[in-house]
């Protein structure tokens, strides 16, 4: 099945790249470790923080990852040459999202259980539904790397993506100022931003011991967010070029 | 002789620059064909139209009695890019056990392919670490392993050592004797000497088409840069 090799050669690149594991295994863990040390004594607020952060990390990380590989596929010929084969765009899109949503369970599962055991974390819901929503947050992050590859030339181009596509989000996701408190333009961007539902989702989380219906609509927005982007990825990926 | 590839009247533009205007040609199934010329003479381009990965302006071509990049030939068509197009981050197997599974095929396949490229030894070395003669067999590796009907070669031998040159080009002809439609474009005029037809390409144009022994016939030389000069005068003459 041609998904499945391509997923398992994905990983493999991975794999022969101990360093990029390393760095997406213990970043996120180390900057939850140094938000920990910022709030010492304020359990309350480092709680929410963290818990936001465990959704923005894999997010970033991934994003940052996928549109560099994507772009090294377009740039080194091999994306040509694939569209030589039976691969489908599918193929390659479900395999990009589906190798790195791997790697972003195994970077959520590894922050999450480290915030939660060895820092303190606290939240009302299950560790389980936080991971759940990180792993959405950071297969959103490989969806929107994926489609915004499609729009750079070099590898410097890629990487300005991210402060473009991840900064106002990060901004406008309530983690700064509430979104209610916002101006009325500001919350109506915020509204289009699906980081916005992830974050809100983690926060009802924090907040409540049962999953709740906002975030299960929270989910569904940051999913269609993902299928939407892979759309218009596939879109963007032609068989022929000029 | 049946025609393998056919392409009638293609025209490509490339950046505002017209690569292509009206190529002709017709390509026997079975055979070894060189596509000669400089560089920047519109092989490459050629190639691309041939495997349905460049966008053309005007005209057809059909492989195997599909149009170019049509689903049914994407698994009877094997391509290798100029520059190596395989992944620097997988060992040399790994890349062409990835390129069998497209084909729905196995291990076995892809290590016929590596000992065929003569790359045994290295097999097991990441692709960033090679040499690039190495690499652009491992290149080679990844498209033979489907054994396609029709299979297209950007310049494959640039680089390689004179007797690994040797051992692809007795490779070439033997798949061409298998049945398989080799086009392979050089810049090496020695190589011409290899192939069973010669396609002579300067500048978008197709200066000559036929077998090496007709093309020095014609220009009245054994010597194949010198022919090559000849007919580009020839036709300069014949065209202004």
């Amino acid at each position: 099945m041609i998904l499945a090799s391509t997923v398992r050669r994905i990983l493999t690149q991975l794999r022969h790249d101990p360093r990029t594991i390393a760095m997406i295994i213990v970043v996120p863990t180390l900057l939850i470790t140094l938000i920990y040390f910022m709030y010492e004594g304020q359990p309350q607020v480092f709680d929410r923080i963290a818990l936001t952060m465990l959704g923005v990390f894999p997010f970033i990380v991934m994003f940052l990852i996928t549109s560099i590989a994507m772009l090294r596929e377009r740039t080194t010929g091999t994306l040509e040459r694939l569209f030589t084969t039976p691969v489908g765009k599918l193929d390659l899109l479900f395999g990009y999202g589906i190798a790195f949503g791997l790697a972003a369970t195994a970077q959520a599962a590894v922050a999450g259980g480290f915030a939660y055991w060895a820092l303190g974390m606290d939240t009302a819901g299950s560790i389980g539904l936080v991971i759940l929503i990180a792993v959405a947050n950071a297969v959103l992050g490989v969806a929107l790397g994926l489609l915004c590859s499609a729009f750079a030339r070099t590898e410097f181009q890629a990487v300005q993506f991210m402060p473009l596509v991840v900064a106002p989000q990060l901004l406008l996701c309530g983690l700064f100022v509430p979104r209610e408190d916002m101006a009325g333009w500001l919350q109506a961007i915020s509204n289009v931003l699906p980081m916005s539902y992830s974050v809100e989702a983690l926060t009802e989380v924090g907040v409540h011991t049962e999953p709740t219906g906002i975030m299960w609509r929270d989910l569904t927005v940051v999913v269609g967010a993902v299928v939407v982007a892979l759309v218009l990825g596939a879109a963007t990926l032609r068989r022929r070029t000029a | 002789m049946e025609t393998a590839i056919e392409v009638r009247d293609l025209v490509v533009k490339r950046g505002g620059r017209t690569v292509l205007d009206g190529f002709t040609c017709a390509i026997p199934r079975g055979s070894v064909t060189g596509l000669l010329g400089p560089s920047g003479s519109g092989k490459t381009t050629l190639m691309r139209a041939i495997v349905g990965v460049q966008v053309v302006a005007a005209g057809a071509v059909t492989v195997l009695g599909h149009p170019a990049g049509s689903a049914a030939l994407r698994s009877r068509i094997g391509y290798v890019t100029q520059a190596p197009s395989v992944y620097a981050d997988l060992t040399v197997l790994e890349n062409v056990r990835y390129f069998a599974s497209l084909y729905k095929l196995g291990a076995a396949a892809a290590d016929a392919a590596v000992e065929a490229v003569g790359l045994d030894r290295a097999r097991g070395q990441l692709v960033a670490d090679l040499s690039g003669g190495q690499r652009s067999r491992a290149s080679l590796a990844c498209a033979i392993v489907s054994r396609p009907e029709v299979l297209v070669l950007d310049e494959p031998t640039v680089g390689q050592d004179p007797v690994l040159r040797d051992e692809l080009w007795d490779h070439f002809r033997g798949l061409a004797a298998d049945g398989t439609t080799v086009l392979v474009s050089s810049h090496v005029m020695d190589e011409a000497n290899r192939c069973d037809r010669l396609l002579l390409i300067r500048e978008g144009l197709l200066i000559a088409d036929d077998t090496p022994a007709a093309v020095k016939r014609e220009a009245g030389t054994e010597d194949l840069d010198q022919a090559f000069l000849t007919l580009i005068r020839k036709h300069e003459v014949a065209t202004s």
